[in-house]
């Protein structure tokens, strides 16, 4: 049995304890930002265990301590029972330790075999390597569903295969303990479900899974135990059996949360966007987006759903002037140029279109320039921001900018203070408040709210429904089926390129749209 | 990492890694078996020593910000220009072309004429690899390295065919009218008084009518068209739409293009511009002091431009500075080619270790820095 | 062109060819590391007058080229400290390196032996002999081969041998070894081989190294194989026209040698006009066929043979994220 073989080393030393993994007193500081305070934890082995918390909570500065990324200030790492220091990824692989990143590590232009023996060969000669790892890449994947053609390149493979590849180098590798770092981002419900199938059936083999996650329903499905993280500290573990979704969310924020969003219903007036038949190619002419066609009203928000890479972003990139596409879009009854030097950000913009991009980082803000100069980005041609047909008033941008961050709640309030300097949600605060403010007839809205703290999610829901309600489109694109279902007016959900279907959010629920987004209902 | 203190960044980084640079070229002198001091004095006097000398360093300066200028334009638009040579070159010969066209009534007019020449050489030189760049994605380090060598055969075939006249030996352009002769600085009347030569018993040398005599240098009013490129280039920078666009491009391609942003016509711009501040450079070394275009007339100018324009924090201000000190160094390597045994090379490997100190070690530069000021923010 | 014009030609082009192909598997095993190499030309210039200077004064030709090795290792030492330990940005320190190597070469020649920047002209065991093939007389009298062996291939240095073997063993290194598959991987996806648990560092310095030593080689050929001695900027743009031969060979090792044999072939076809002016009937300027390898590259680069596609992650330092 090769599983006998592969769990050898770890099988024959007796473990003296129940735990697979005890963190004592973990803290770690970037500069002045204190990632990781004083954090305890015991991790009893053969178990699911979550761990949640908002963006910026500490979870990944965490798992990277554990995996030699990051090295402790202090505390104490126990394997096993064992104390053992971690300063490097051997280390972690020889103490038993995989993990499967959020941006997975792989050779894109490698195979599978040639990716999951890279760093552990057998010796200096390839074939013999491979050809030992082709047999029991064999026995792995027959053992827990992870099928995948080992000679397949990686940019050939789906996101959901490329995963698997993960989770099979760290299995070659006979982990013992693997963590997950939100591992479900780019899966279709499916996917996932088959993911967390794989997951449940490693720890049925005694395997301890260490789940790092945002999303409290995959917790509560999925979850033996949770640990809750809130600014760097871990604020509490529990038996997942004996918690409650809300009860978690207040732990993560510190406070009750309202999961709903409170808004009137919609009272949608004229077409506002046309878009018939809208295709986009992408730069190796592989179609991405496959024909769509719907209209958007006045007063309304529609929201697109679906698994990331499915469309949305071209579907974005098309509507902003970033990407050339074919089809007809009518904007307030006027043809919009779809290719050509007609086509491009500042025409849509002259149009009456303003877009939050969905990568505000490297799309919506330069991370360099000073959030005076990023309130002018897309803009820098207005009149209000030039002295003469020459020169641009900067002093005038700064002051725009100034008052800007005054009404968006911009933190800290300093014009001058660089991009890259402001977090995640005040930096989406200054790309809504930039476009929001020129008052469009229509705004794109792409992940408004990811990598965004809890409590400015609430502000920009509440901007966005605020613009609808003074009688603005709004297309909303979004990976959180919560977010699309909570602020949408209708709903259309995407899958390869295509509409698969549209749904009103009263009429639907959460499993029907993941049906749809993993393409097995048409309309 | 400790995060530096603005000043410290912008000041004492350059400022430290120009001593470092220093550092290694005193060590290879050592090496060689001479002395560092020696041939810091010569370089010195040579270059700052006398009204002669420093005629001479502010020559060279002014060549120096132009590619200086022209390396930063492009590099804010994301570009590294190393073909400022070439371009220098081909501005040579746009110089040549117009100089020699008509008998000039007066410098001032050849002047605005040779200068046009000049940029719309240069420019045209550099708008095949930023073509090649926007539209093709070819890398535009390489192709720039390879119109540098295009450019020299060029220039020698038109040298040796077309622009020689005949009977003359060597590969050279006939000599420019008079009329295209740029005022040098000993001809300026405001600043004559500096030039003026004295004889050993302290008394002014006169000539034969009487009138006083005065130290020939090649510096020239291209001078003053440099520290006008300076102020114009800041300008354009950071107060036009224009360098908005290229600054932001420069940071962010996929970002600028959000923006709505053409990268083609940036590319295109910020390398016509790039090309043309190269291009101009030939008006202070071909039309100001050769007068008549000669083969590599650009002398490796180009290549120090990318030094300046790093030491000089890729901001004019910084460039100018920069500039005066590789004056220094161009000329009082000279200095030290003439006077000691040691080879005139010597400046080709500073500048070398300023480009490597400034460019690709400023992280060890601020590390050292960072440790520095982590020590004193603890105590 | 006749026969005996033709193998004129391309003995000449397989010399130069010699130290192009050499450079062009130093930026290959370097580049595919990711880490973009504008300082061959530098190495090569270092190495080259490190063997002159050595063999002149030892008259020693091989301990002319272990000088030409150290030397070019101390180059590319500091690119590699520049670009993996410090992340600093690769091409501003390869075109440091080639100013530095540019001055250096001149101030060392010229205070070791006063010639102006020149090493003295070597002969003897200073310099690699010529070997004669084995057979090649006896073949001869094959038609087309028998001469062309004999003419062309036979009678080279060593080092022209050692550059046409390195060729497969470069493949085999990249393609059927431990060491090549990491070495890809860290051109391509560094992350897959830091979270595998092997040193990116490490592996990024092995390829620069390796890159040092196949640059010495190239430079020790310059000036005590091809020529008897090294001059200031000998290698004359070596550097840069084998950078261009790796991308006009995507990256891979006997498009490489392809690459490299044109390059020196055009090169060679520079120093015969007459050949060149009888073949098209036109007077092509000298200076015409000196550009036309840079010309060429400009061709390549613009895209119009094929699209070079570089390792995914070159010329990009390697920071750890999650």
């Amino acid at each position: 049995m090769a599983s006998a073989d592969l769990g050898g080393r770890q099988a024959t030393a007796a473990p003296a304890s129940p735990y697979a993994i005890e963190l004592k007193g973990i803290s770690k500081a970037f500069g002045s930002v204190q990632a990781n305070k004083d954090i305890n934890i015991a991790i009893p082995r053969g178990t699911i265990h979550g761990i949640i918390g908002e963006n910026g909570a500490g979870k990944s500065t965490l798992m990277s301590i554990l995996y030699g990324f990051y090295r402790a200030d202090s505390g104490q790492i126990l394997v096993n029972g064992a104390p053992v220091t971690i300063p490097d990824s051997q280390s972690a692989i020889r103490a038993g330790i995989g993990m499967v990143f959020q941006h997975f590590k792989l050779a894109q232009n490698f195979t599978v075999l040639e990716n999951v023996i890279l760093g552990a060969e057998d010796g200096p000669m390839l074939n013999s390597s491979l050809a030992k790892a082709r047999k029991i890449l064999a026995d792995l994947s027959r053992e827990y569903e992870l099928d995948v053609d080992p000679d397949a390149l990686i940019e050939d493979l789906s996101v959901g295969h490329q995963q698997r590849v993960e989770i099979l180098k760290a299995l070659y590798r006979q982990a013992e303990i693997l963590i997950l770092d939100e591992p479900t981002g780019v899966l279709t419900p499916d996917e996932a479900d088959h993911l967390f199938r794989i997951l449940r059936g490693l720890r049925d083999q005694g395997k301890t899974i260490v789940l790092i996650t945002h999303k409290l329903r995959e917790i509560m499905e999925t979850t033996d135990n949770v640990s809750v993280m809130r600014r760097g500290t871990m604020v509490a573990t529990v038996k997942t059996a004996e918690t409650s979704p809300e009860a978690l969310a207040e732990l993560m924020v510190g406070r009750k949360v309202l999961l709903e969003v409170v808004k009137n219903p919609a009272k949608a007036g004229n077409v506002v966007l046309s878009v018939k038949d809208l295709a986009v190619k992408d730069e190796h002419g592989v179609l991405r987006l496959k024909g769509v066609s719907f209209d958007i009203r006045a007063g309304e928000i529609l929201g697109i759903a679906g698994v990331a890479g499915n469309g949305q972003s071209e579907l974005l990139e098309a509507l902003g002037g970033i990407a050339p596409a074919s089809g007809l879009v009518v904007l307030n009854g006027a043809e919009l140029p779809l290719a050509g030097p007609q086509a491009n950000g500042k025409a849509r913009r002259n149009a009456g279109i303003a877009h939050v991009p969905e990568d505000r980082q490297s799309l919506g803000l330069i991370m360099d320039f000073a959030a005076w100069e990023n309130v002018g980005f897309g803009y820098h041609d207005d009149p209000r921001y030039q002295k003469n047909a020459w020169l641009m008033d900067n002093d005038a941008l700064r002051a725009d900018t100034a008052a800007k961050m005054a009404t968006y709640d911009v933190r800290p309030p300093i014009p001058t203070l660089a991009a890259k300097s402001f977090s995640g949600g005040n930096q989406q605060k200054i790309v809504v408040a930039r476009e929001m403010d020129r008052n469009p007839d229509l705004l794109l809205i792409g992940q408004p709210t990811r990598g965004v703290d809890i409590g400015a999610i609430e502000f920009i829901h509440k901007q966005i429904i605020a613009l609808r309600d003074a009688g603005k489109a709004v297309l909303l694109v979004s990976v959180e089926l919560d977010e699309i279902m909570s602020l949408s007016d209708r709903v259309l959900v995407m899958f390869d390129g295509q509409i698969m279907g549209e749904r009103l959010p009263a009429q639907t629920d959460e499993r029907e749209l993941g049906m749809m987004m993993a393409g097995m209902i048409a309309k | 990492m400790t995060k530096l203190p603005t000043w410290a960044d912008v000041g004492l980084v350059p400022l430290i890694s120009l001593t470092l640079a220093a550092l290694v070229s005193a060590g290879v002198l050592l090496a060689i078996g001479q002395s560092p001091m020696q041939a810091l004095t010569v370089m010195v006097n040579g270059a700052l020593g006398s009204s002669y000398a420093w005629g001479y360093t502010l020559y060279y300066a002014t060549s120096f910000i132009f590619t200086g200028l022209a390396v930063t334009v492009a590099f804010h638009a994301g570009l590294f220009n190393i073909g400022g040579e070439g371009q220098a070159q081909l501005g040579g010969l746009g110089v040549a072309l117009v100089c020699l066209a008509l008998p000039w009534p007066h410098w001032s007019i050849a002047l605005v004429a040779a200068m046009f020449g000049a940029a719309l050489f240069g420019a045209a030189w550099a708008a095949i690899p930023a073509y090649l760049q926007a539209k093709r994605g070819s890398h535009i380090v390489i192709t720039t390295i390879m119109f540098n060598y295009i450019a020299a055969a060029l220039m020698i075939y038109l040298l040796v065919n077309v622009l020689r006249p005949d009977g003359q030996m060597d590969p050279a352009s006939a000599n420019f009218p008079s009329g295209a002769h740029l005022p040098q600085f000993q001809e300026i009347p405001i600043l004559q008084g500096l030039f003026q030569r004295f004889g050993a018993d302290g008394q002014p040398r006169l000539n034969a009518e009487g009138l006083p005599l005065y130290q020939q240098v090649p510096a020239n009013v291209t001078f003053f068209i440099a520290i006008l490129a300076c102020v114009l280039v800041w300008v354009m920078l950071w107060h036009t739409r224009l360098g908005y666009a290229i600054r932001a491009f420069g940071k962010s391609e996929k970002a600028a293009v959000y923006a709505g942003i053409s990268p083609l016509r940036i590319i295109m711009i910020a390398m016509l511009i790039s090309g043309a501040l190269a291009g101009l450079m030939a008006i202070n070394n071909v039309m100001g002091q050769a007068e008549r275009l000669v083969q590599n007339s650009a002398s490796g100018a180009g290549f120090i431009g990318i030094a300046v324009a790093l030491m000089g924090r890729n901001h004019p201000l910084g460039i100018f500075l920069a500039a005066v000190l590789f004056g220094f160094l161009f000329q009082g390597g000279a200095a030290l080619g003439l006077e000691t045994d040691i080879p005139i090379e010597l400046r080709t490997v500073v500048q070398g270790l300023v480009i490597l100190f400034t460019g690709a070690l400023d992280q060890m530069v601020r590390m050292l820095m960072g440790m520095f000021f982590a020590k004193k923010g603890a105590t | 062109m006749d026969f005996a014009t033709f193998l004129q030609i391309s003995d000449t082009a397989l010399r130069f060819a010699t130290p192009l192909l050499l450079a062009c598997l130093a930026g290959l095993f370097s580049e595919r590391a990711g880490i973009f190499d504008i300082g061959l030309e530098g190495k090569m210039l270092m190495a080259a007058m490190s063997a002159g200077a050595v063999a002149a004064v030892t008259g020693s030709v091989w301990l002319g080229l272990f000088a030409a090795i150290l030397g070019s290792l101390l180059f590319a030492a500091v690119h590699g400290l520049a670009s993996i330990t410090f992340r600093g940005n690769q091409l501003i320190a390869g075109v440091a390196l080639n100013f530095v190597a540019s001055g250096i070469t001149v101030l060392i020649a010229e205070s070791m032996f006063g010639q102006g920047g020149r090493t003295p002209p070597l002969e003897g065991a200073a310099r690699f002999a010529n070997i004669e093939l084995p057979l090649a007389e006896t073949l001869r009298a094959i038609p087309i081969l028998g001469p062309f062996y004999a003419e062309v291939i036979s009678g080279h240095t060593i080092l022209v041998y050692v550059a046409l073997a390195l060729v497969p063993i470069s493949w085999w290194v990249l393609f059927r070894t431990r060491f090549g598959l990491r070495l890809r991987a860290v051109g391509e996806n560094p992350a897959s081989v830091d979270t595998a648990g092997v040193s990116v560092v490490r592996l990024r310095f092995s390829a620069v190294i390796i890159a040092g030593v196949l640059c010495g080689l190239a430079g020790a050929y310059m000036s005590t194989g091809l020529q008897a001695g090294f001059g200031r900027e000998m290698t004359a743009g070596r550097g840069y026209i084998a950078l261009a031969a790796l991308i006009f060979a995507k990256w891979r090792p006997w498009q490489a040698l392809w690459a490299t044999l044109l390059f020196g072939f055009l090169q060679a076809l520079a120093l015969r006009p007459d050949v060149v002016e009888s073949m098209t009937r036109l007077a092509i300027p000298v200076p015409f066929l000196d550009a036309l390898p840079y010309i060429l590259t400009v061709i390549v680069l613009a895209g119009f043979v094929g699209k070079a596609i570089p390792p995914r992650a070159g010329g990009e330092p390697y920071v750890k994220e999650r």
